[in-house]
């Protein structure tokens, strides 16, 4: 492990321990507002973690945050906390490895109309099942989670998702994936099992949004469908993943941070035009920012000459 | 050449792939022994680029049989096959714009079976770029390469694997003749190596310099196949087949 590995692991998990103390502050606006921030920093960096590298572009993250929360609402009261955790961990799972199989020999935009459509299918679903099974529309998420425990799960599956994304990124997995996004057909040349890395991705990817989605279930007291898999939640997963720069680990956070805390400033002011002032926002990031943010950075800390864009494994 | 079983690298018998109506590969067969330089001509859209396609699992054929040492690989996934000894270059270049020289390398070893070590794959990947004459430009990224290196680099993924069965689709197509001179002297050194290769080939002053052999498709048919001097002076192929560009190589 070089000495800077050894830096930035240590500042790493300073900054963990700083963050932790964020509850004790003991202003309620405040934690609410971390609750924000780490829910869309896990979110667009899991994202980030498949579409990144692959350059697929999915618009399900709703869909297996949703699955999270309605583990949560039907399982919440029955079953011991870590336990509903896991179920809801290994229904996302499931999920991602079932969409993943049928979908991600889909190439472009068709991989991203079926994304979105499945969020609308698992959604009727639910309520087909709620409707016509077991007869309630909404249900009432009675568990005893305080909201610093929220935060406090949230920070520990920040730390998990980059610990995670760090290691995918040294492995064998992380290259495969970086040529698939590169050149398909060349992958499928050098000996990659194309399907399976992109599932496994996608798997992974998926089981850390559903898991957000459990762990911020109790705070809202009551869910149903529309709440649970409100797809705005995935197109401002996709806008911060793109503004940060998705093709490395560390860009989806630097868009999810300034975009949570402008959606925040926006839902309050204009409630109204909301959506369409979001897609300004979307288009101004496509033209002025391809790369992201830490596509920036980059272009900024290399020489005139440009020549020295030396990649490391993002 | 020997056409004995033990030494044939690949086989290929009746294979057909149709695309709706036309039949773009019609029961083509060949074998090609361990060692040997097997030269696929003809015109454009006779089959050619559609046959090595086939071979190395990028479609699959409706008919036939395609054996890779002894083994079957028709209806095998692409991963499969490569994993198996086959590399190919494509007839449009294909590198890795976004890597640089050395990960395009390693992409090329990094997934074979059994695993490279990887104190194994630095030495080899750097043997590689001296051997295609790219020694130096290993963290230059593949975008910023010029045509010629760009297939200099493709060739060197290819050769990663250090596979028994190399394909390549036109590598020496848009070559100067300087260059032409160097890519022959280093397609006859993997020669030297023990690599069987199969070619796609225009330029016939190459193929006359590197192929044992040739076939000769037209309209997805092998009309002619034997020893290269042969199958280029066979009237018929000169003239319905290669237009006389054959005459002036």
């Amino acid at each position: 492990m070089s000495a800077k590995t050894a830096g930035l692991g240590v500042g790493a998990l300073a900054a963990l321990v700083l963050l932790a103390f964020v509850p004790r502050l003991g202003n309620a606006y405040y934690l609410a507002l971390a609750i924000s921030l780490l829910q869309y920093t896990v979110l667009a960096t899991a994202w980030g973690m498949f579409s990144g590298p692959t350059r697929y572009v999915s618009l399900a993250t709703t869909a297996f945050f949703g699955v999270g929360a309605y583990t949560v609402a039907v399982l919440g009261e029955i079953l011991p906390w870590p336990l509903v955790l896991l179920i809801a961990a290994a229904l996302g799972a499931i999920v991602a490895a079932i969409v993943g199989l049928s979908t991600l020999r889909l190439s472009g935009v068709y991989f991203v109309i079926f994304t979105f459509g499945l969020t609308e299918l698992i959604r009727q679903l639910v309520v087909w099942f709620e409707v016509n099974k077991s007869r309630v529309l909404g249900r009432y998420v009675f568990v005893d989670i305080t909201q610093a425990d929220i935060y406090w799960q949230l920070l520990g599956l920040t730390a998990a998702v980059f610990l995670l994304g760090w290691l995918i990124a040294r492995s064998r997995l992380g290259f495969a994936l970086r040529v698939i996004g590169e050149d398909e057909t060349v992958a499928t040349h050098c000996g990659i099992n194309t399907t399976f890395a992109k599932v496994a991705l996608f798997t992974i990817s998926a089981t850390v949004m559903t898991l957000v989605g459990a762990i911020m279930a109790p705070r809202w007291t009551y869910i149903e469908p529309s709440i649970a898999f409100n797809s705005m939640i995935s197109f401002q997963v996709l806008i911060m993943a793109l503004l940060g720069g998705a093709h490395r680990l560390w860009g989806p956070v630097l868009g999810a941070v300034p975009l949570t805390l402008l959606f925040e400033l926006l839902s309050a002011r204009f409630p109204n035009t909301f959506t369409i002032i979001l897609g300004c926002i979307f288009l101004l990031i496509v033209y002025m920012l391809p790369r992201g943010v830490a596509g920036l950075f980059e272009k900024l800390s290399t020489t005139p000459g440009g020549k020295t864009t030396e990649r490391v494994a993002a | 050449m020997s056409q004995d079983t033990a030494t044939r690298v690949l086989e290929v018998e009746g294979l057909r792939r149709a695309f709706g109506g036309l039949v773009a590969v019609n029961d083509l067969g060949f074998a090609v022994g361990q060692g040997e330089i097997m030269g696929l001509l003809g015109p454009n859209g006779s089959g050619k680029t559609t046959a090595l396609n086939l071979i190395s699992g990028v479609l699959r054929s409706d008919a036939g049989t395609i054996r890779l040492m002894g083994q079957n690989i028709a209806g095998l996934a692409s991963y499969r096959i490569a994993r198996l000894g086959l590399a190919r270059t494509f007839q449009l270049v294909r590198v890795l714009d976004g890597m640089d020289c050395r990960e395009n390398i390693k992409a090329g070893l990094a997934f074979q079976k059994p695993h490279v070590p990887a104190a194994e794959a630095e030495v080899r990947i750097d043997a590689l770029l001296d051997r295609v004459g790219l020694a130096g430009h290993d963290r230059r990224p593949a975008a910023d390469l010029t045509y010629i290196d760009r297939k200099r680099l493709e060739l060197a993924r290819a050769l990663a694997a250090k596979p028994r069965l190399l394909l390549l689709d036109e590598w020496l197509a848009g070559l100067n003749p300087s260059e032409l001179t160097v890519g022959i002297e280093l397609i006859r050194s993997l020669k030297a190596d023990g690599i069987t290769i199969v070619l796609v080939e225009h330029v016939m002053s190459a193929v006359r310099a590197l192929c044992d052999r040739c076939i000769v498709m037209s309209s997805g048919r092998k009309i002619a196949e034997g020893a290269t001097a042969d199958v280029l002076s066979d009237a018929a192929v000169v003239k319905a087949y290669l237009g006389g560009v054959a005459a002036d190589a």
